[in-house]
């Protein structure tokens, strides 16, 4: 079964090798042959889900992929392979079941574009990176593979490359999320050299001794956030968010296929997978995940805010991407049942972004246009887009019985009972403007008086073909109680170590007796381990933390808070009210509020001018000091070299009247020297 | 072949002898069979490294193998004396495969092409010398033999400010081989058996701390210049963009990892307590080389500019590792050394297509490229992502143990500078897209280029072996990491056995 996992990605990359030696240039059989390959992938992940899904243990296979000897470890080693478990599956799941739907979508969406068969590559490389993500068995391959999902959002935000405005996006992406990448290194490299792995399995054993493998300097909880940072980048939340919006620059499908439902969430992912730092965080001295949930929740608050003042369709939905991923960001900060509420959201979210993405591709094959204010009344003439369309938005508002509803229940509950108030506030008002924006969109474009221009029509089967199954993953996605009344959370068996605070104080204790051991690795480990033969040391310190920290992940059955649903619903339900009364019934003018709100609606509209201050800081700091740098290696280094050169131009004069041009004369005479030299030497002459 | 024969030296003499014979036998105007001749025998040098790399014993990675002793002067005990070992073997390979791409880059050469290609082949043949000398004398002998041709090559067939280029970069190494042939002496006499052989030296020497401490500053510089440490490095952005693509290729692909290897096999191998002493020095030094590099490389203007302060920062991490003092950074170090000189091989001779057709390097004049050379822009940006260290490809391995290795030492000094020097993974990224944007992206900028074709099979066919390379080692760094670690081992041995 194990070696099954790894086909998962071998199969789309097979096809990539495929389209780029036999189909490069054939623009029919390309996309075929790559669907054929994601679509075999996808097949073979629901029935490796079917296996595991009540089998909690993972499944792990590697092979040893760099090793060197080293002084501290004896060896250090970085092994690649699977890693098979309930949350593996229900991520590959989703990764190749919209990733086989937006390459159907693709056959006609691109159907026109010349280079239809590099798209193809690009999309199918794409999906064998980010299913390398997924089944990764430790830290080091994550890394590796996180770095290729950025290459491939690079190739594809930039698939335009004439374009001067896409290359100026995927660049962005590039930079914004190598800033992340240096935070997530880091993370990975102290967990590495301090724990002494950052293998998935043996890890959560090992976060227990950080006090005494870890430096003083270091609490657990800056490297949890270190980890975060790579989150940061790849989930585009605040502050590194600002290159998602622009990757729209991208084709349409790309946008639905990593820009809001895989790529995106690799970020969620990695946090979900290695949540036992997070965890362990909490006994250090620093709150990490009290820091990752109010990141996401400004995010979110944030990215809401700026969603409604938009009028591009493709920045209305990137702002809600943006906005749903600090959700579940939020969820996964405030631990206990949010961590699945997050996972659950990530789920639904895929299908739910994923079709209103293809809708907006839709629309925008019909209109040519990306601008809501030229369009109107498209629901007479693109039925199937629009009815599916409002299927995602009522979705994403959160209104039952459809899949948003249940995810952003679990998350507002999750906030409620962590006692997380201010968040929980934060998180009901965005979910009030959530539904507000998506419905100002569904309103203003599909419903009204009809386009100022254009001739729109339906698209083709192929496009809405994905749009009508998605429309049904997004009504019954959330649907977990259905067979057995279980949770979301039961299905992926999330679980934590048991053992961690007792391990925690025992380490603690150890480090408080021999400070000097504390940070270096070897002294440490023999600590350790003399301590782990001996009786137990302050094992009576663990009771009261233990206590309550454990049982918080205890799995349970699929329950409804009425306290919290209820309200959830109506403020949902009064967000979409709201929207109709202003844009479908105009009893309020929109100018007028935007007149009223002056110079608060100037600033959310430029997005909070977070875009400036970075190109300022590129523009003004960093490029002034690499010019600098340039100037200094020009007018210093190289006049103290000049300085020395002139001093000894004697010499260069010599070498100059000899440069006669005659390459064989200088050959010959230094072989003549080297002989001569030889020769005297060998009969003692010097 | 039985098992006398002396392929090392075969190796080394193929493409030496075959300049030489270009020399005396073929007239000028036949360039067709000087081409051929030169093709010839770097080919054969590569057959012969892949039938070194088919015979070499893999259990005994760590002890020079095929090992050709010969007495040249016995009063001074100077052997010529060759053998292989892990790290060796590497650099081997490495030069085989830039010698014979770096000839089929050279295949457009019509100015006085006799003579280049001489001097190409005598360059080439000297490289594989020096990686496979275990004797010093031999070793500097044909270390300068493989940097004097150099000299000409630029002021020669050069561009721009050729001669001041060529003059700078030749009085520089110079320079730095003035301090090795004292530092060498020194070994020499110093030594408790008056010997040029590295591994005696190395195991015999019985130098004193105090002299290590003193000599091994300045052979490791005689080196490091070599290797563009900073503050050592400027003779590099000028001499490699007023060099002709094929040396380009060669000096940055292979020169440069003469002066790392030098660094290594000799200051590091044969003064351990030294190279200990000065680790913290040389470790600041190589940090700027990474940082002041890759920040440096934003501002640049023209193609071979960036490309070359790229190197100067890719060095630095060949020579940080060193500095590390430590398994995991060496191998990592040397392992750089392999992936750069592939990754730059291959940004040299893109560079060298690219100038050829629209007769410009500088990037605001382009743009826009990609339309018409597609192959050409697809490899430039597989480089590119080899540049700036993507997975997949040969430099992420090396450049992840030069900043882990940095990390994993038990010297608080080391780990802050990793932290510092890890940085670089976003500056890198910055200079890197900015030249693929400028150049290969976005709208045409000139109608002339319209016109414009893309690589031809014998442009295409070393960029497919460059790239083939960085991809399998790439993808699967462990068989070459286990052939250095053997290597590294001894040395490291060497490092571990204070007093």
């Amino acid at each position: 079964m194990n070696s099954m996992t790894a086909l998962v990605p071998v199969l789309p990359l097979v096809t990539f090798f495929a389209n780029y030696f036999f189909f490069r240039r054939n623009r029919q059989v390309a996309p075929l042959v790559a669907t054929l390959g994601v679509g075999a992938a996808f097949l073979l992940s629901l029935s490796l889900a079917a296996q595991v899904m009540g089998h909690p243990e993972a499944v792990v296979d590697k092979i040893k992929w760099l090793e060197v000897s080293n002084s501290v470890f004896g060896h250090f080693t970085i092994e690649v392979g699977a890693l098979l478990d309930p949350l593996c599956a229900m991520m590959l799941v989703v990764v190749t079941g919209v990733s086989t739907l937006v390459h159907i979508y693709s056959i006609g969406y691109m159907h026109e574009e010349p280079g239809i068969a590099r798209f193809f590559m690009y999309l199918g490389l794409f999906t064998v990176s980010m299913l390398g993500l997924v089944i990764s068995p430790s830290l080091y391959q994550m890394y590796i593979f996180w770095e290729l999902v950025g290459l491939c959002s690079y190739l594809l935000i930039g698939f335009y490359y004439t374009k001067p405005e896409a290359n100026n996006a995927c660049k962005k992406a590039f930079v914004v999320n190598r800033v992340g990448d240096f935070g997530m290194f880091l993370g990975i490299l102290f967990l590495s050299y301090y724990l002494g792995t950052v293998d998935f399995q043996e890890l959560p054993a090992k976060m227990g001794q950080w006090p005494l493998f870890g430096p003083d300097w270091l609490p657990l909880g800056v490297v949890a956030l270190l980890l975060f940072c790579g989150a940061v980048g790849k989930s585009a939340q605040f502050p590194l968010h600002v290159w998602l919006p622009d990757a729209m620059e991208g084709p349409t499908p790309v946008s639905a296929l990593i820009h809001a439902a895989t790529m995106v969430a690799a970020g969620v992912y990695m946090v979900t997978r290695v949540y036992f730092v997070f965890d362990a965080a909490l006994l250090s001295s620093v709150n990490a995940p009290q820091v990752v949930a109010w990141v996401g929740g400004i995010t979110s608050l944030m990215a809401a805010t700026i969603a409604i003042t938009q009028f591009d369709i493709k920045r209305v939905l990137a702002y809600s991407t943006l906005s749903q991923l600090g959700y579940m960001i939020m969820a996964l900060g405030v631990g206990g049942l949010g961590v699945t509420a997050g996972t659950f959201h990530l789920f639904t979210h895929a299908f739910f972004k994923a079709l209103m993405f293809l809708g907006a591709g839709s629309v925008i094959h019909a209109m040519h246009s990306n601008d809501i204010r030229s369009m109107g009344g498209l629901r007479r003439k693109m039925p199937i887009t629009a009815i599916t369309f409002l299927v995602g938005c009522i979705a994403i508002a959160g209104i039952p019985p459809f899949a948003g509803f249940f995810s952003k229940d679990e998350i507002l509950l999750a906030l409620k009972e962590a006692h997380q108030m201010p968040l929980f506030y934060l998180a009901s008002s965005v979910a009030f403007m959530t539904a507000f924006y998506m419905f100002r969109l569904y309103f203003i474009t599909f419903e009204g008086s009809e386009p100022a221009r254009g001739h729109p029509h339906e698209s083709p089967l192929t496009m809405t073909g994905p749009l009508m199954v998605l429309a049904v993953l997004s009504l019954c996605a959330g649907w977990t109680s259905l067979p057995e009344g279980k949770s979301f959370g039961d299905y992926i068996h999330f679980k934590r170590s048991a053992t961690l605070s007792s391990d925690w104080n025992k380490a603690d204790a150890l480090a408080k007796t021999n400070p000097s051991a504390v940070g270096d690795y070897v002294a440490a480990s023999k600590l350790w381990s003399a301590a782990a033969t001996s009786a137990p040391v302050a094992e009576a310190h663990a009771s009261e933390q233990e206590a309550s920290h454990e049982g918080a992940h205890e799995s349970h059955a699929f329950k409804l808070d009425m306290s919290v649903a209820v309200p959830a619903t109506l403020i949902g339900l009064a967000g979409i009210l709201l929207a109709f009364l202003v844009y479908r019934r105009k009893i309020i003018d929109p100018a007028k509020v935007v007149k009223a709100l002056g110079p608060v609606y100037t600033v959310v509209y430029n997005k909070y001018y977070i875009d400036e201050f970075y190109r300022f800081v590129l523009d003004k700091i960093y490029f002034v000091l690499s010019a600098a740098i340039a100037w200094f290696d020009r007018a210093v280094v190289d006049g103290v070299m000049n300085g020395l050169a002139t001093g000894a131009q004697g010499a260069g004069s010599v070498l100059r009247r000899l440069q006669n041009g005659q390459l064989q004369v200088y050959a010959l005479v230094m072989l003549a020297g080297l002989t001569l030299i030889l020769i005297l030497i060998k009969n003692g002459l010097i | 072949m039985n098992a006398s024969f002396p392929i090392l030296s075969a190796i080394w003499l193929t493409p030496f002898l075959a300049g030489l014979a270009i020399m005396v036998f073929v007239p000028s105007g036949n360039v067709k069979a000087i081409k051929w001749i030169s093709l010839a025998s770097a080919g054969a040098s590569l057959l012969l490294t892949a039938y070194l790399c088919w015979i070499f014993d893999y259990a005994k990675g760590g002890v020079p193998q095929f090992v050709e002793d010969m007495t040249l002067v016995s009063n001074f005990n100077i052997h010529y004396k060759l053998g292989v070992d892990g790290m060796s073997l590497v650099m081997v390979i490495l030069n085989a495969i830039i010698l014979f791409t770096g000839v089929l880059a050279s295949w457009g050469v019509t100015n006085r092409a006799k003579e280049f290609f001489i001097l190409l082949m005598l360059l080439g043949g000297g490289v594989f010398g020096v990686f496979t000398s275990f004797d010093l004398f031999v070793f500097f002998v044909l270390y300068e033999v493989a940097v004097l041709p150099m000299y000409l090559l630029i002021g020669i067939w050069g561009t721009g400010p050729k001669e001041y280029s060529a003059m700078k970069l030749t009085l520089m190494l110079m320079g730095g081989s003035a301090f090795l042939l004292l530092g060498l002496l020194a070994l020499y006499y110093g030594s408790k058996v008056p010997t040029f052989d590295i591994m005696t030296l190395a195991q015999q020497g019985g130098f004193s701390v105090e002299f290590q401490k003193i000599w091994f500053p300045i052979l490791f510089l005689g080196f490091a210049v070599l290797a563009a440490m900073w503050p050592l490095h400027t003779w590099s952005p000028d001499g490699h963009a007023s060099a002709p693509t094929a040396v380009s290729m060669l000096h940055a692909g292979v020169l440069m990892k003469l002066g790392a290897y030098g660094c290594l096999r000799v200051a590091i191998f044969i003064l351990p307590q030294g190279a200990m002493y000065w680790s913290h020095t040389l470790a600041l030094l190589c940090l700027v080389n990474v940082v002041y590099g890759s920040i440096g490389a934003a501002a640049q203007t023209d193609l071979k500019y960036v490309t070359a302060y790229s190197s100067v920062s890719h060095m630095g991490l060949v020579l940080l590792g060193l500095a590390t003092m430590d398994s995991m950074g060496i191998n990592g170090a040397v392992l750089q050394m392999f992936a750069h000189g592939i990754m730059t091989g291959t940004f040299f001779a893109l560079i060298g297509m690219t100038y050829g057709r629209t007769h410009t390097r500088i990037m605001s004049k382009m743009g826009g490229l990609a339309q018409v050379m597609p192959f050409i822009a697809t490899a430039y940006v597989i480089a590119g992502m080899a540049g700036l260290g993507l997975p997949g490809l040969a430099s992420f391995p090396a450049e992840l143990l030069v900043f882990l290795g940095a990390y994993f030492t038990q010297d608080p000094f080391m780990k802050v500078v990793a932290v510092i020097s890890i940085t670089s993974i976003v500056f890198t990224s910055v200079y890197v897209l900015r030249v693929l944007q400028k150049t290969f992206y976005g709208p045409l900028t000139d109608e002339h280029f319209k016109e414009l074709k893309d690589a031809s099979f014998v442009e295409r066919l070393p960029l497919i072996i460059l790239i083939t390379v960085m991809l399998a080692v790439g993808l699967y760094p462990y068989p070459i990491l286990h052939v250095i670690d053997q290597s590294v081992v001894p040395i490291v041995h060497a490092l571990r056995s204070m007093p």
